[in-house]
């Protein structure tokens, strides 16, 4: 097996891995200030990969261009969708809060269905089948501008609850809701924002996917579990746990595929999560509670 | 109430529930429940079956004045769900099972079928096992993954000879299904008694049909540095793998399926345009030129303006025999009795059908023998018959130009 081959493999890995990472920093994000756990994140990213689809296919834009409208529609969405329906499931059961996120989850796979169909959409632009050749790498355009947009986008929300007010004040809830409180933050306020800013990661997430995958409505429920697996490594709650989850998961598969077998791939990223739950409960960047 | 006034009502309102009953044996239709994974993964040529399905009855009342009448059912191509929706379609009162595409959906149906004893007729689904197991209730009008392969095979000599080219060497890249499963096993019985073939396989790559992402396996086939890549796919996969190829910059002779569905369907020259060209499938196929074709294509445009026949021949093409199989049985027996039907499809002798080969009959096993093969390349959007070359409208091409951007 030739070197080159190998670095091939690695570097789609990683850059799928990105990408990945991006999806899966929604729901990390979302955990660790708001404290619920997305079960419809998954799904969530399909109706953005829709989106991209009738933005392109209606207006000719370009899934990248698509980002814009489609994260600003999910910020509102994300925070009319916290605001309103998941506040109050805060402070109840947490089976409570999982059989509401999956009833959500389960309307929007169902309305997809009776909008689109069950048929398969996608994107076609130019560069989509193009490759960028870097000594004997041959690096997918399509994956590559993905992976730059969730590093982009990742980096964005990292400076955003570092350098902001805002984003000091969701972490301050975050760490102590009762003194968020007392010193007189609009915590509901602030979990909505946050529960927006998750679900712009999925909206990035999801108009970048739809130039590697093709959608269907049953796509969903796959990507919430890839989405779980990831956080779970990569540590719930931490947005850089995230990013390493996704790459790893990434990296593990597509090496898996190569020397071991194709079809076992989605296997060892099981694996990997067995040994994380094993040798590091929290995940590898994730705080011991 | 007097009580003669009591009974004449009595009377009257038994004479009025007995009603359905007679109007039942007097105008009987034959109720088919059709089993097809019309979303999923298989979804698309789940629909380009139904299309086959929705015109059987308009078409087989003019042929045999039977009445049939349709229980559609998705499933939505998980095999769990088949057995659910034939055990559901049986108790809802369908007297006989058509369907389902695929191989492991079908040994599914084929179990419940057998337990609960009502006839199911396979339109496609290859893996041989399925009439092996001795069944009395399962038939078969498609060829064997054996057949499939052997004339898959024969075909690719075929074309190797015709188009003068010699290729040694093939990476083999299959679905991980049951059908690719069993496909694998015909192609390693069968390729080495082949020695009229030049080539031989470098690298053999197994991956789930319904992947998302084939990077590292077209990595790895493209590694391989073989001289053609030998393909047995879905069609989403195949949509995928030659997208990555083209990515990849992997341009090997050509793609020859020896026998698979995906590269002749619809979706597949929808979704890659001008990329869809050239790629080759070795399939059974149906004859343009049959009397029931006409009169089938005839049907199919008035329900499906839009369309065309090319690509739904195979896919609707096997639905509607399969339909039409069980109805003239049904004419034959004059009866919905599960027993007296299976023993009625058993003697099927159908000469005017629309695939390739001969009559429509089946063996001891419930299988019919002798679906002919033709070698399907993709040509300007269209699949072509390319050989034999009987039935040819073109001149096979390989090795295939490169794909180069317009």
């Amino acid at each position: 097996m030739s070197l080159d081959l190998v670095a091939n493999v690695v570097v789609a890995g990683v850059l799928t891995g990105l990408l990945y990472g991006l999806m899966a920093l929604g729901l990390s994000v979302i955990f660790g200030v708001v404290r619920v756990v997305n079960f419809a994140h998954g799904e969530m990213m399909t109706v953005a990969m829709y989106a991209a689809t009738v933005l392109f296919a209606e207006l000719g834009l370009d899934p990248f261009v698509c980002v814009l409208p489609v994260a600003a529609a999910f910020f509102v969405f994300g925070y009319v969708l916290q605001r309103g329906l998941i506040n109050p499931f805060i402070t109840r059961p947490e089976h409570s809060q999982f059989m509401l996120l999956v009833a959500v989850a389960m309307v929007l796979v169902n309305a997809l269905l009776m909008v689109f169909g069950p048929s398969a959409r996608t994107v076609q632009v130019d560069y989509q089948l193009e490759s960028f050749e870097i000594g004997k790498i041959l690096v997918d355009k399509a994956r590559l501008y993905a992976a730059f947009a969730a590093v982009i986008t990742a980096s964005a929300l990292f400076a955003f609850f570092k350098l902001t007010l805002v984003g000091k004040a969701i972490r301050a809830a975050a760490d102590n809701h009762l003194g968020a409180l007392v010193v007189g933050l609009d915590v509901k306020h602030l979990y909505a924002l946050t529960f927006g800013l998750g679900a712009v990661c999925v909206a990035v997430a999801g108009c970048a996917m739809v130039l590697l995958v093709d959608v269907t409505p049953p796509l969903g429920p796959a990507y919430t579990l890839l989405a779980f697996v990831i956080v779970i490594v990569g540590g719930l709650g931490s947005m850089p746990g995230a990013l390493l989850g996704g790459m790893l998961i990434g990296v593990s598969e597509a090496l898996a595929g190569l020397l071991v077998a194709p079809s076992a791939k989605g296997m060892f990223s099981f694996g990997l999560l067995i040994l994380v739950l094993l040798f590091r409960p929290q995940g590898l960047l994730g705080k011991k509670t | 109430m007097k009580r003669r006034q009591f009974n004449r009502a009595l009377a009257a309102a038994a004479a009025f529930s007995a009603l359905p009953g007679i109007v039942k044996a007097q105008a009987p239709k034959l109720k088919v429940g059709v089993i097809l994974p019309r979303s999923g993964y298989l979804g698309f040529i789940g629909q380009s079956c139904q299309k086959g399905a929705d015109l059987a009855p308009g078409v087989i009342k003019e042929m045999l004045g039977v009445d049939v009448e349709l229980m559609n059912a998705d499933f939505e191509s998980n095999v769990d769900t088949a057995r659910t929706r034939a055990e559901r379609l049986i108790q809802e009162g369908a007297h006989v099972l058509v369907g389902p595409f695929d191989s492991g959906a079908a040994a599914a149906i084929a179990q419940v079928a057998e337990q609960r004893g009502v006839p199911f007729v396979i339109n496609i689904a290859a893996a041989p096992q399925i009439t092996e197991q001795g069944y009395k209730y399962v038939f078969r009008n498609f060829q064997t993954a054996i057949d499939i392969v052997r004339n898959g095979l024969d075909l690719i000599g075929d074309l190797f000879q015709a188009t003068h080219t010699v290729p040694r060497t093939a990476v083999y890249m299959h679905v991980n299904d049951t059908f690719g499963q069993a496909m694998t096993k015909g192609i390693g019985a069968l390729l080495p008694r082949r020695t009229q073939l030049p080539f031989k396989i470098v690298d053999t790559i197994s991956y789930d049909p319904a992947a998302k992402d084939l990077t590292v396996e077209v990595s790895k086939a493209k590694a391989a540095n073989a001289d053609f890549l030998l393909l047995v796919c879905r069609l989403n996969d195949a949509i995928i793998l030659r997208r990555e190829m083209v990515k990849q910059r992997w341009n090997p002779m050509g793609i020859v399926s020896p026998g698979s569905p995906g590269m002749y369907e619809e979706q597949y020259f929808k979704a890659l345009g001008k990329l869809s060209d050239y790629s080759i499938s070795n399939v059974p196929w149906y004859n343009p030129n049959s009397k029931l074709t006409k009169v089938v294509e005839k049907a199919f445009l008035k329900q499906n303006p839009k369309d065309k026949l090319d690509f739904h021949g195979l896919n609707a093409g096997f639905t509607f025999e399969a339909i039409l199989i069980a109805a003239d049985a049904y004419k034959r027996a004059r009866s919905t009795d599960p027993k007296t039907l299976a023993d009625a499809i058993r003697q099927t002798n159908i000469v005017d059908k629309m695939s390739l080969g001969g009559p429509i009959k089946f063996n001891e096993k419930g299988q019919v023998e002798g679906i002919g093969s033709a070698c399907v390349q993709n040509m300007n959007g269209l699949p072509t018959v390319v050989l034999p070359q009987a039935a040819a409208k073109a001149k096979p091409v390989f090795p295939a130009p490169y794909y180069k951007k317009t």
